[in-house]
């Protein structure tokens, strides 16, 4: 059912903390004089957002917000946005996202100073848009909520404004971003010029009805995919994020490396299955008007995955690194994609948790290095196991087999359920071109690895250590992974729930 | 006990490395101390297996199934049979005596042990899991431990080697995780081994590339797979370096026992879940491979002799290429000497090759190098090391009386009904085992003792390197004069395995169990 705006505002009681969140610490920053309370209550706002989302599920949306919501859904705003199963699972991935991001920033040495209310504020104002991406139901709330996030991040990224490479990497995202979303609404234009209408639900029952022009409709497709590729860092929108990752603040850079992918995911999700495909019999999906997209992201896929991989091969700066590694997890990820069935859909949000963990746990150890070395380059990992940095080395050695893909770690298990959808519908050399990558990747992760372990310390490096603040929430990122990778059924039944769009 | 024998021999290893991450890091003593008395009880377990083993089926056996990811038909499913009840008392056989062999490590020394007994829970589970996944867990598993601990405790090249291994056995696995999810999904959704077994007659007979159809591309993924872990030619190019590298311990279990894990894989997947592939493509893949590594790997052993820098390390490391030549040749024959061969020869090679790795450790370990050409007159010097090299050295010979000459003669046998090249090629090569085992025992044990041999400190071989020495030994001669202790556990299960094979020829199909 359709709610109307007063009725729907019920249902936006997370985005609605977080909202306050903002307001509140925008007000406390002109009172309060210790800038740090500032992050706390950034911190408490994201949490309990996240309590609401997750704590609570779809359904305890429906039973703290009144019955009004149907079963499976309902359209809110006037169709404008939705709330179902897979917005909430989303939600829930987005939460952590900025639980974690605010949770580093905490201690880390790049945000300190003056700036924090802003760099806070605008952090959750960052997973406001976020969330709203996971939900929005109509192109316009798409490229809205999407133009949020990304001005945002571009802010965020440029946060130590005295700082040169983070001032280029903001600037670059910017020319990126803006070129990336005037295509994409340039392609919104001709869908809507070829359906007459922005609605998701609409332009898929035109698409069914009618027999578009299939020349225009897969030129509107490719010019949209410019805009969600960019989010999810896909070849060959993708050239923003290395650069990105590398001058960005090393919370901001997991920031966007989890919670802004995560949320381009869901766009994508949200928009080629349910609006340009039809569900058919046994959880397979069918293309509409004859539109082959699934070709095409196959080939962005392989390409994705292979030139991330390719590229992180020789490189120095692990934050660098890393970025190139996040972009072949998106052509991983994108392999859960091109099956069209439900079993790639649960992959990949399957696969968005364990990322979820893995990466931000990685870059977390990256920061701890860097907040005690000040060195963010492969060789200020150098020996870190034997200079007193033995816990982070090991749950770095945990991140990176994981992000391989070995098991018994939750990474292998991602895998697992990707290749298992590929396998399922005769993808073999998807396959095949998928576990290729895998080993060429675990070249370049066990050269860290390597680093830190076979390598011996010169003695000029400094000491690392770890402290309180930044070990828990190692410990259980670390722990989460080792955990998810022997038992991990609850979270492939929440996957498997969440796999499901409310049609209306 | 019934039960539980098999899952105790896993996770008591666990145990033990949870122990000792627990132990502070200055307690070294103590550290190798709990790391013995966690090898220990699996070797009594070891025993009381060996005694209860039902020697008169097929069947597996102490198994255990318990649902693990019920949604996906996941299972934690371990049991044993024939073919793999040598392979698990081989393996508790062996790593005790390991953590003896690695008494005197001194960097990192609770880092090491723990991932030795992960090391040793993993190698167990390969050879205990009925289930393809469970299967697959604990062969990736290996990688990490194995990985750090050529990686850190290893020679100086240690780093190159160890990605070496890691790149190498990866690729391999791989290509089995795909395979594994291809029979998935020709069966009911199982990983279930029992069950595949009888799934290949789904796959339609098709060419699907290269003229290949699907269960001969599924068969020559999994033997890629296998095939670096033999390691067969061209696979094998990690294998000389990761020996050299690996501290002795290690190239002990790599010798010993992943080495089988190779031949091991092939018998308990592609065997009974492809056979009628099996059947097509073991002449050429096992039976012309198997006698190309016999001599490839004498041929490579003999120049070490020769070529510089004359390692002793490598030269026993390329015999092992040689020797589990044997293995593939007599599994590839299909008759019931050939097949009860290679498994023997797996036994044996993992006791002989396990003992003249921890001989070179001895010499090394006094000595600080390990070059043929280094020494000369040994046997004045250190008497009672010799006598044990000589029988390691001539147990590996294949010299009658000693165990490896049965597998080899079986597997000859075996060999001869169905390939005639192959097999002289195979017998010949016994003439260049000879000639390298021989050249070095002349070079390094026999004449006048060398004049700088007062540096080395080349003091005889102590108690504890004989209590690593002595057990082998003694399995290597009983089972040199009654190779029965080992036959009887596989002889069932492999002809039953090898009806199952030939059935497929003939298009009828027999229960694997």
């Amino acid at each position: 059912m359709s709610l109307g705006s007063v009725d729907s505002l019920v249902y936006l009681y997370p985005e609605g903390v977080l909202s306050l969140a903002i307001v509140i610490i925008f007000i406390a920053d002109l009172l309060v004089k210790d800038k740090e309370q500032l992050g706390n209550i950034a911190l408490g706002g994201a949490t309990l957002a996240l309590v609401f989302t997750s704590g609570l599920s779809f359904f305890g949306y429906r039973l703290i917000a009144g019955l009004q919501c149907g079963n499976d859904g309902c359209w809110l705003f006037h169709r404008m946005m939705v709330l179902d199963n897979f917005a909430v699972f989303f939600k829930v991935i987005l939460a952590l996202s900025a639980v974690g991001a605010i949770w580093m920033s905490l201690g880390s040495n790049e945000v300190k100073g003056p700036n924090q209310g802003e760099y806070y504020g605008i952090l959750l104002g960052s997973t406001l848009g976020m969330f709203f991406m996971a939900s929005a139901a109509n192109l316009l709330m798409a490229y809205l909520a999407l133009e949020f996030v990304s001005l945002t991040s571009y802010v965020l990224t440029g946060y130590q404004r005295h700082n040169r490479r983070s001032g280029e990497a903001a600037l670059k995202y910017l020319i990126y971003g803006g070129v990336a979303s005037g295509t994409m609404i340039y392609g919104m234009s001709w869908v809507f010029g070829l359906t007459g209408t922005m609605d998701y639900t609409e332009i898929n029952a035109a698409l069914m009805q009618g027999d578009p022009n299939r020349l225009a409709l897969l030129i509107a497709l490719v010019l949209i995919f410019a805009g969600f590729g960019y989010k999810i860092a896909a070849v060959p929108f993708h050239m923003w994020a290395p650069d990105v990752y590398h001058g960005a603040p090393i919370p901001i850079t997991a920031f966007l490396a989890v919670g802004s992918k995560a949320a381009g995911f869901a766009l994508l999700m949200r928009f080629f299955y349910p609006v340009l495909s039809k569900a058919g019999e046994g959880g397979a999906w069918h293309v509409l008007a004859g539109v082959d997209w699934p070709q095409l992201m196959l080939v962005i896929s392989m390409i994705t995955m292979t030139l991330g991989n390719l590229a992180a091969l020789n490189q120095e700066n692990v934050k660098r690194l890393l970025a190139y590694s996040s972009i072949a997890h998106a052509g991983y990820t994108l392999m859960g994609f091109v099956v069209l069935s439900d079993e790639g859909l649960r992959a990949m949000l399957f696969y968005l948790v364990v990322y979820y963990l893995m990466n931000l746990g990685a870059f977390l150890v990256v920061m701890v290095v860097a907040n005690n070395t000040g060195r963010e380059d492969l060789e200020g990992f150098r020996g870190l196991a034997w200079r007193g940095g033995a816990l982070p080395a090991i749950a770095m050695a945990i991140f990176l087999f994981s992000l391989t893909g070995l098991p018994p770690l939750a990474g292998f298990i991602g895998k697992f359920y990707l290749f298992y959808a590929v396998v399922k519908e005769h993808f073999y050399y998807l396959a095949v071109v998928g576990i290729l990558n895998s080993v060429v990747s675990l070249y370049y992760y066990v050269r860290i690895v390597k680093t830190m372990f076979l390598d011996m310390p010169l003695g000029s490096e400094g000491e690392v250590t770890l402290d309180l603040h930044n070990g828990s929430l190692l410990a259980l990122l670390s722990g989460a992974t080792l955990i998810l990778g022997l038992y991990w059924a609850p979270v492939v039944d929440f996957a498997n729930r969440s796999a499901h769009f409310f049609l209306g | 006990m019934e039960h539980s024998v098999l899952s105790l021999l896993i996770f008591i290893p666990i145990a033990g490395m949870v122990t000792i991450l627990c132990l502070p890091s200055q307690a070294q003593d103590l550290v190798k101390k709990v790391a013995l008395a966690f090898t220990l009880p699996p070797l009594v377990l070891g025993i009381w297996l060996f005694l209860h083993f039902n020697r008169t089926t097929p069947d597996l056996q102490f198994v255990v199934k318990v649902p693990w990811i019920a949604a996906y038909n996941i299972e934690y499913f371990v049991g044993v049979d024939g073919i793999s009840i040598s392979m698990v008392l081989l393996t508790a056989f062996l790593c005790p005596i390991c953590i003896l062999a690695s008494w005197g490590i001194e960097r990192a020394v609770k880092g090491y042990f723990a991932l030795f007994l992960l090391l040793d829970a993993a190698m167990v589970g390969v050879f205990c899991a009925m289930d393809f996944f469970l299967f697959y867990i604990f062969w990736e598993l290996m990688l990490l431990p194995m990985y750090f601990l050529i990686g850190i405790w290893g020679g100086p090249r240690r780093e190159y080697a160890a990605i070496k291994f890691f790149l190498y056995t990866m690729l391999g696995s791989v290509l089995m995780l795909i395979a594994m999810l291809v029979f998935y999904f020709q069966t009911d959704f199982s990983f279930d081994l029992t069950k595949l077994a009888t799934t290949a007659k789904h796959f339609s007979a098709d060419p699907v590339l290269f003229g290949l159809t699907m269960p001969q591309l599924l068969w020559i993924g999994l033997f890629i797979n296998f095939a670096v872990k033999i390691p067969a030619f061209p696979f094998h190019t990690w294998l000389p370096d990761a020996h050299v590298e690996a501290p002795t311990a290690i190239s002990v279990i790599l010798a010993g026992v992943l080495l089988k894990m190779g031949t091991y894989g092939i018998l308990r997947i592609n065997y009974p879940l492809l056979p009628e592939a099996t059947l097509q493509l073991a002449p050429y893949f096992l039976g012309a491979l198997g006698a190309w590594n016999i001599i490839y790997g004498a041929l490579c052993a003999l120049a070490q002799c020769f070529i510089e820098p004359k390692d002793m390390k490598k030269l026993v490391a390329y015999s092992s290429i040689s020797h589990m030549g044997y293995v593939m040749l007599g599994m590839a024959s299909f008759t019931p000497q050939g097949i009860n061969g290679a498994v023997l020869q797996m036994f044996n090679h993992g006791t002989i090759t396990a003992m003249l790795f921890l001989i070179v450790g001895v010499i090394y370990d006094r000595a600080h190098h390990r070059r043929i050409d280094g020494f000369g007159g040994l046997a004045s010097v250190m008497p009672v090391y010799t006598g044990v090299m000589a029988l390691a050295f001539f147990a590996a010979m294949g010299l009658p009386g000693l165990s490896a000459f049965i597998s080899e003669v079986l597997v000859l046998l075996g060999a001869w009904q169905r390939y005639k090249i192959p097999t002289v090629i195979g017998a010949a090569t016994v003439i260049l085992t000879a000639g390298y085992l021989l050249w070095t025992i002349q070079q390094m044990f026999l004449g006048k003792p060398r004049e700088d041999y007062a540096q080395m400190h080349l003091t005889e071989i102590n108690a504890r390197e004989l209590c690593m020495l002595i057990p082998i030994g003694v399995v290597v001669l009983i089972l040199g004069v009654y190779p029965h202790a080992v036959l009887d556990l596989l002889n069932v299960s492999l002809l039953n395995l090898n009806k199952i094979v030939l059935a497929a020829a003939q298009g009828t199909a027999v229960a694997l169990h």
